[in-house]
């Protein structure tokens, strides 16, 4: 047998789970839904190609407020998690030595053994008017009355926040961890001060770290759906949801593929302009995650 | 300038009540094997390390409590540590910045300094365009644009390759000479520490040795660990039989007896280290060759190390079978000498040197 048609071979037998599930699983239902939300039903069984759907979405002040919404709620938590995240991962990457790094990372990813639904309703248990925390702002005086913790934004953002953590510190722990500790050093010895070296030498070499990580959390947090449904509950107002009712709910398949398009485009956008801002290229930040 | 610095790591003392003083403008080596606490010494004279005890007083004034950016030092380290986010331009300005100098100033500045240090036209690559010797003049040009008091150099040559680190020795002596500022320098290879500077200090287990210039460290070493460490020589060890002025017989367990200069007390009995350096051990076919004023040995040739100038043959004594190694002169005389040869050689008895054995070590060899 030809060597060459051999190797040909073995490469495309070792990539073909991948394409399959690339094939199957990502591109076929995309060019499904594609056609779909081009097209409008006319009449029983009877459709016609159309930009009806993405007009709706134009049309109603509820759908592109949702969007909207949506878009700056993901950023914010974003911005969020990064300023948590950062410090933990900091600790992790230069200050906690051996073990002491090691045991602090399992701790960050403990949760994460959990299924994201219990985890949310652990939330809920603490949350809610009957609930933990509300009960004990009454013994301590602080409320009269139990409160209602869930269903507000900032409770909405804490678990967006709480769930996307470890996405951030895991590529910024990596990108801190290379960084030399004598460049600090020497721009310490060349006369910065804290802010200074963050700035100047800390941030540039962790920028394709942070990209990272941040395009992962905005991903993740746009298209989350639990989170918002059980911690905003009706006025979460998050566009997954959107989806989902016209999927299901509203069996208006061709209105919630426009929705799944238009998020789609949205977070592309978004990292796009992210990139742009942050001067990073896509394929450094990659080999970053 | 450093007065009794103390500094204790769990343990052990790295740093164990060092006293020793730089001269403005001179050029000052630490020299010493690895893990002798001179990195520690050096990190607490830049001050990433506060010392236990004792103070660090640079240009007259005390460092302690003084933190890295606000003291007139600056150090090039081990790994140079240029900021790869920046050009080499942006490098050597970074001080500058930070010491909230104008652009215009910062540029003039920094571009000054590259020229001086014959890289006047690098300021816009990036750092990783820039060849090993490149590198280590833009670590420098970074620090000394700061006009420190003390600049302080952390075994800078240690990860370049052997012809390069020859180039840049000379290149750092001319640059610390037309300079003229203050440099420390830390290193494990004795040759560097003796091109470079006008003074060493000889370091091991926290303490300093042996301070003086090069000869001085070379020609005439105050202990048994400098003779050791610094230069190539010929360890015998023995017992001091007789002594005859300055002079001291000494013999060995196995029966060779050779003759050498006391430093320090020394009594017959005392167990003792001798010191021979190679080129001062006189060669020669024939005993009637050598010096008569000179106690004569004989060997045997065990094998020839050549290299170039720096030539030396490996000899076995011939009644006890020790080794003695004796650089070979540049009149080619002995460029046919063989293996199994048998030669005579003597050295003269005052350049060689002996010292009471330091405790636990007699009677191992070299």
């Amino acid at each position: 047998m030809d060597p060459r048609w051999h190797a040909r071979l073995a490469l495309g037998l070792l990539l073909a789970p991948a394409l399959l599930w690339l094939g199957a699983l990502i591109i076929l239902p995309h060019v499904d839904l594609a056609v779909l939300s081009f097209r409008e039903r006319i009449g029983p069984r009877q459709y016609a190609a159309s930009l009806a759907q993405y007009k709706t979405f134009f049309a109603e002040p509820l759908y592109w407020h949702v969007f909207l919404r949506t878009a700056v709620m993901s950023v914010i938590a974003t911005g969020l998690t990064l300023l948590l995240a950062f410090p933990i991962a900091w600790i992790i990457a230069k200050l906690a030595r051996g073990r002491a790094g090691s045991l602090l990372f399992i701790v960050c990813l403990i949760p994460f053994w959990v299924s994201e639904t219990v985890r949310t309703l652990g939330w809920m248990i603490l949350l809610r008017e009957s609930g933990v925390l509300p009960a004990l702002l009454v013994q301590m005086g602080l409320t009269h009355v139990p409160v209602e913790l869930l269903y507000r934004d900032a409770t909405l953002l804490v678990g967006l926040v709480y769930t996307s953590l470890l996405f951030m510190v895991v590529p910024l722990v990596s990108s801190l961890e290379s960084l030399d500790d004598s460049l600090i050093e020497a721009a310490y010895d060349l006369g910065s001060g804290g802010f200074a070296i963050l700035r100047g030498i800390v941030i540039p070499h962790a920028a394709p770290g942070i990209t990272a990580g941040c395009i992962v959390v905005f991903m993740l947090t746009l298209g989350n759906y639990l989170t918002p449904t059980l911690l905003g509950g009706k006025n979460s107002q998050w566009f997954t949801e959107q989806i989902y009712t016209q999927f299901i709910t509203r069996f208006n398949w061709e209105q919630g593929a426009a929705f799944g398009f238009l998020l789609l485009a949205l977070s592309t956008a978004l990292v796009v302009l992210g990139l742009r801002v942050s001067g990073q290229r896509f394929g450094d930040v990659m080999r970053r995650t | 300038m450093a007065d009794a610095v103390v500094k204790r790591f769990a343990d052990h003392v790295a740093v164990d009540s060092l006293s020793f003083s730089v001269e403005r403008g001179s050029f000052f080596s630490i020299l010493g094997p690895s893990g002798c606490g001179k990195t520690t010494l050096l990190r607490m004279i830049a001050g990433f390390i506060a010392p236990d005890d004792g103070d660090i007083a640079i240009g007259g004034r005390s460092m302690r409590g003084v933190a890295p950016n606000r003291r007139p030092v600056n150090m090039v380290f081990q790994q140079l540590a240029l900021f790869p986010m920046m050009s080499v331009g942006e490098n050597v300005a970074f001080g500058l910045a930070r010491r909230g100098m104008s652009r215009a100033e910062r540029m003039k500045r920094s571009n000054a300094m590259l020229e001086r240090v014959g890289l006047g036209n690098a300021a816009d690559k990036r750092v990783d365009e820039l060849s090993g010797g490149q590198r280590q003049r833009v670590a420098i040009a970074r620090s000394l644009v700061l006009e420190p008091t003390l600049l302080l150099l952390d075994e800078p040559l240690g990860a370049l390759d052997l012809k390069l680190r020859e180039h840049m020795k000379i290149e750092l002596k001319q640059l610390q000479a037309s300079f003229g500022t203050t440099f420390v320098y830390i290193t494990h290879d004795q040759s560097e520490a003796l091109v470079l500077s006008d003074h060493v200090g000889v370091m091991s287990h926290g303490r300093f040795e042996q301070m003086g210039t090069p000869q001085d460290l070379y020609y005439r070493p105050q202990t048994p660990f400098v003779a050791g460490f610094v230069g190539a020589n010929n360890r015998i060890v023995g017992r001091a039989t007789r002594s005859d002025g300055s002079l001291a017989e000494i013999a060995t367990a196995d029966g060779w007896i050779v003759r050498a200069l006391k430093t320090g007390a020394i009594a017959d009995g005392d167990a003792v280290e001798v010191f021979v350096r190679p080129e001062v051990a006189i060669l020669a076919r024939s005993a009637a060759q050598l010096p008569i004023d000179q106690p004569q040995h004989s060997g045997e040739v065990q094998s020839v190390l050549f290299d170039g100038a720096n030539s030396a043959v490996l000899l076995q004594e011939a009644r006890t079978r020790r080794e003695f190694r004796i650089a070979l002169p540049q009149t080619g005389q002995f460029s046919d000498l063989k293996p199994h040869e048998k030669v005579a050689f003597s050295f003269d008895p005052s350049r060689a040197v002996c010292f009471a054995a330091r405790a636990g070590t007699a009677g191992q060899d070299a």
